[in-house]
């Protein structure tokens, strides 16, 4: 695709409902920060009458694709595809490819390799290397010192090495689903993969976690590359047929948000277009899972206040915030409190905290500003962006505050709930 | 385009980071919420202080270029389009609430606070600012006042010029003046403060506005009822009148819209229904009950096939929210919508809403009504596509006839978008002249080189254009060539 299509661009009428949810708009107060001046800027380029500007670029890269503008549009804009699409028109244009693009595709795909550079980093973490590191950075380069400072624990083992690729729940499984493990969840996250699978288990699912699935290839398709994320659907959807799985559960809602968006991706794809639409059809978040097919309600409880904050790609991109929302209220009953702005971002956005540190640490603060209001001590969040986000920034003004997908919170409250039991009969 | 000179000059008096000149800026201040309209500004100029925006204005009228004040860009008449020579003027940013006076009721604001904003904070100490225009999410009150707002609550509590108690306002001389203040009573002199509200920016720039408040009503109760045609919704609107019942909103939207909103709402609204009116009750809790059973009486009575009452207060919000999207969401059926509101006196509501649907079956386009049913301001939207020239073109006759029908029926062609420069070809024919000239004259004396939006409502050259006239035999040679003096200068 080396254009931005026309119809997409007429569809916005200029109303401008979208600049009081625009976040980046909200920073600068400048119009060509805003979901609008975006569209017009990008008609423009189409038209001939902007270069591929420098500050055409910049403002591509400095929109976080949060797509609250979308939630917020009357005229249903499909501002996500508009912006990704500019971000390919730009790499198409470039000389050569962005180091961010490279990364994407060479490291953060292909499995061997993340794993290989997860490894290292595991060693690094654990010998006394880190703090070494930090120390220098510290002294010398302070926006590297934080950058590299914010670098997430590697989980123990990764996740799809380890769990079962078949998880029975015991007699008469209400059916069948599989699992996601996702790259960055499996080796950043991989006790929350193992928490989804514990918790569908728990609730009567046999859950299935094929081997041969692939990254989802969101993170490229939303900076820039429009073809690596067509080969990575091809081998998800083959992956997955093969497990005859009713659902597909993803837990990380920037992956819900894409593969949800298979249809359209392989839209002209003789072998997989029909196949991907039956693909999607089936993806479910985790949390709007539960919630649709029931669940059972733990009795447990957290004994912490708890807020819900909602990650872009499940309330914007999927449309899915009364789901989780009413989860977790329900999940915490009396410890559930309100957040304020709880559908702003958080300012992760997929790597845009690391190729834009700066901006995404305002984001952050406001956030943060807003968890400190509620007085929450335990943030929950559907996708694991935005979990490494807050830690850090709860870790930064150094908050003892918790932060966790609803898959973790039900398995503790589950599992707190068979110690209460174990405790009460001994 | 301004000079070299012009833009150092103000470079110097603003500060490089606040004026904008770049490709990307000239562009994305090009449009506002009108549709088709728009021209590319040579500066974006953003004030820190009214000192600055008042040497602004004398820089203008030493140089001779225009200004062009611009809040959220969510006009939709055109009025802070930019044209030829000219700089936008970007108060945006002037968006604090600088004092809400609770002793007597009243706010003191800068012109760039977003009305919805200020509506929130209000409520929030159990006050309350009524005039609720559709974009309230996004626009300022600076554009409010300079549009005269008026909004789903037109009916019961009025449009913005009621609440407005005084301003601070920099004329295009560069003079500060100040109107008005906190009395409920003022009398001294000329009612100024009136002729600048609704000035679409053409006037004066507001650096400050005095705000008036009411108490918070202290309940609410919102229903929807559905009816097969127009007509029956119309029928109510008129025995909800007879019955001496002033509900705080009274809206009406047709079919199309119906679909449209359903489709970006998701509500659960009756996609076959012909309408459906959207009504408010609010005030003392008895006496909102008993109105709305009253409603309630009067609904079915007049054919609406179903009712329904919402629940609480958030489905109440969702289904106002649900109505202000109406506009944009119309979208869907086709990308540009040409939004107009063609006013006529209430009891005229169904002869207006069956012309327009003539018209538009008429020129073979498409319309969509919705609108204030309740104070007779219609939103008549076309919706069409840019690109397709022609149906554009039928579209705009269409509204010709249409405008044309509103003033016959002793209505208007704009409820509370302005004239701007989407309707300003509508205005001057359709309004007797000594109104149009005695709006020309008062331009003229108070912005003499046209220098702050000029174009927009009425065209008028500036006075001083080359030499003064200087002898008798000079100003006879002029005064024998004018045939209507009020097209020339004097």
């Amino acid at each position: 695709m080396n254009h931005i299509s026309d119809d997409l661009l007429t569809q916005c009428m200029h109303c401008g409902l979208c600049l009081s949810v625009c976040p980046t708009y909200a920073l600068t107060g400048l119009e060509k920060s805003s979901p609008r001046g975006r569209i017009r800027l990008m008609k423009s380029v189409m038209e001939g009458k902007l270069p591929v500007s420098d500050v055409f670029v910049d403002e591509m890269e400095f929109c976080l694709d949060c797509q609250a503008c979308e939630t917020a549009c009357p005229a249903g804009v499909r501002y996500g595809e508009l912006v990704e699409s500019a971000r390919i028109f730009i790499e198409k244009n470039r000389e050569r490819t962005s180091l961010k693009v490279f990364i994407l595709k060479n490291v953060v795909v292909k499995r061997n390799v993340l794993h290989f550079m997860a490894r290292l980093v595991r060693i690094y973490q654990a010998s006394g290397m880190e703090r070494a590191t930090l120390a220098i950075l510290g002294a010398f380069h302070n926006r590297l010192y934080k950058l590299v400072k914010q670098l997430p624990r590697i989980s123990d083992s990764f996740s799809i090495n380890t769990i079962p690729t078949v998880s029975e729940p015991g007699d008469n499984p209400r059916g069948t689903v599989a699992v996601l493990t996702g790259c960055v969840m499996d080796v950043f996250f991989a006790d929350i993969n193992r928490d989804t699978v514990d918790v569908l288990k728990e609730n009567g699912w046999k859950v299935v976690v094929p081997k041969d699935q692939v990254c989802c290839g969101s993170l490229n398709a939303h900076n820039g590359d429009g073809e690596t994320p067509k080969t990575l659907a091809r081998k998800n959807i083959e992956a997955f047929e093969k497990t005859n799985a009713d659902y597909y559960v993803i837990n990380s809602a920037g992956c819900g948000a894409f593969m949800k968006q298979y249809g359209e991706v392989l839209a002209g794809d003789r072998d997989f277009s029909e196949r991907a639409k039956k693909f999607a059809a089936k993806v479910r978040d985790f949390s709007e899972f539960l919630f649709q097919t029931g669940y059972r309600k733990p009795t447990a409880h957290l004994g912490k206040p708890t807020v819900y904050h909602e990650a872009c790609h499940l309330v914007h991109a999927q449309r899915v915030s009364i789901e989780p929302g009413a989860l977790v209220k329900d999940a915490v009953g009396k410890d559930f409190r309100k957040l304020n702005e709880a559908t702003w971002c958080c300012g992760s956005a997929g790597i845009y905290n690391v190729v834009r540190y700066d901006d995404a640490l305002k984001l952050l603060k406001r956030k943060m500003e807003n968890i400190k209001e509620s007085g929450a001590g335990i943030v929950v969040t559907g996708n694991p962006g935005c979990v490494l986000q807050i830690r850090s920034g709860a870790l930064d003004e150094g908050l003892n505050i918790e932060v966790t997908h609803p898959a973790t919170m039900l398995n503790r409250l589950y599992k707190s709930e068979n110690k209460d039991r174990d405790g009460g009969a001994s | 385009m301004i000079t070299e000179k012009v833009k150092r000059e103000l470079v110097r008096m603003f500060g490089r980071g606040n004026i904008l000149d770049s490709d990307e800026d000239r562009i994305s201040y090009s449009y506002d919420g009108t549709p088709i309209l728009g021209s590319l500004p040579d500066a974006v100029v953003i004030p820190s202080s009214v000192d600055q925006v008042s040497k602004l204005m004398v820089l203008a009228n030493e140089e001779k270029f225009s200004v062009v004040p611009r809040g959220s860009g969510s006009g939709l008449s055109g009025g802070s389009i930019p044209g030829e020579n000219s700089v936008v003027l970007l108060m945006s940013k002037w968006n604090n609430v600088l004092e809400i006076d609770k002793n007597n009721l009243t706010a003191w604001v800068e012109p760039g606070v977003v009305t919805g904003k200020f509506q929130s904070l209000v409520e929030s100490q159990g006050l309350f600012y009524p005039p609720d225009p559709g974009s309230s999410q996004i626009c300022t009150l600076g554009g409010n006042v300079a549009e005269n707002s008026g909004g789903l609550r037109g009916l019961k509590y009025g449009v913005t010029k009621n609440y407005v108690l005084g301003l601070e306002v920099v004329m295009p001389n560069g003079d500060v003046m100040r109107v008005g203040g906190k009395n409920m009573k003022d009398v001294a002199g000329y009612n100024l403060k009136d002729v600048l509200i609704g000035s679409e920016g053409t006037l004066g720039i507001f650096t400050r506005i005095l705000l008036k408040l009411i108490p918070l009503p202290k309940t609410g109760r919102t229903l929807l009822a559905f009816y097969d045609s127009i007509a029956g919704a119309a029928a109510t609107v008129s025995e909800i009148t007879a019955a001496r019942i002033v509900p705080a909103m009274l809206e009406f939207l047709d079919n199309p819209t119906i679909r449209a909103v359903e489709s970006f709402a998701r509500l659960g609204l009756d996609n076959n229904a012909g309408a459906v009116l959207l009504v408010e009750v609010d005030g003392a809790g008895p006496v909102v009950e008993e109105d709305l059973a009253a409603i309630e009486t009067v609904c079915k009575k007049s054919g609406a096939t179903s009712l329904r009452v919402a629940a609480d207060e958030n489905e109440g919000m969702k289904l106002k929210a649900a109505r202000r999207s109406a506009f944009a969401a119309l979208a869907r059926v086709r990308p540009t919508t040409i939004l107009e509101d063609a006013t006529v006196p209430r009891s005229e509501l169904t002869t207006m809403v069956d012309f327009i649907n003539h018209t538009a079956e008429k020129h073979d386009i498409q319309i969509g009504t919705f609108g204030h049913a309740g104070d007779g301001n219609l939103h008549p939207t076309g919706l069409t596509d840019e690109r397709d020239r022609a149906e554009l073109e039928r579209t705009e006759e269409a509204f010709g006839e249409i405008f044309g029908k509103a003033v016959e029926l002793g209505g208007t062609i704009t409820g509370e978008h302005g004239v701007g420069l989407a309707k300003k070809k509508f205005f001057e024919s359709l309004y007797n002249t000594p109104f149009i000239n005695m709006m020309k004259t008062t331009k003229q004396m108070i912005d003499p080189n046209c220098v702050l939006n000029p174009g927009k409502i009425i065209s008028v050259s500036p006075r001083c254009e080359g030499a003064l006239p200087r002898s008798r035999e000079q100003i006879d040679r002029i005064l024998s060539k004018m045939e209507n003096p009020s097209e020339a200068y004097f």
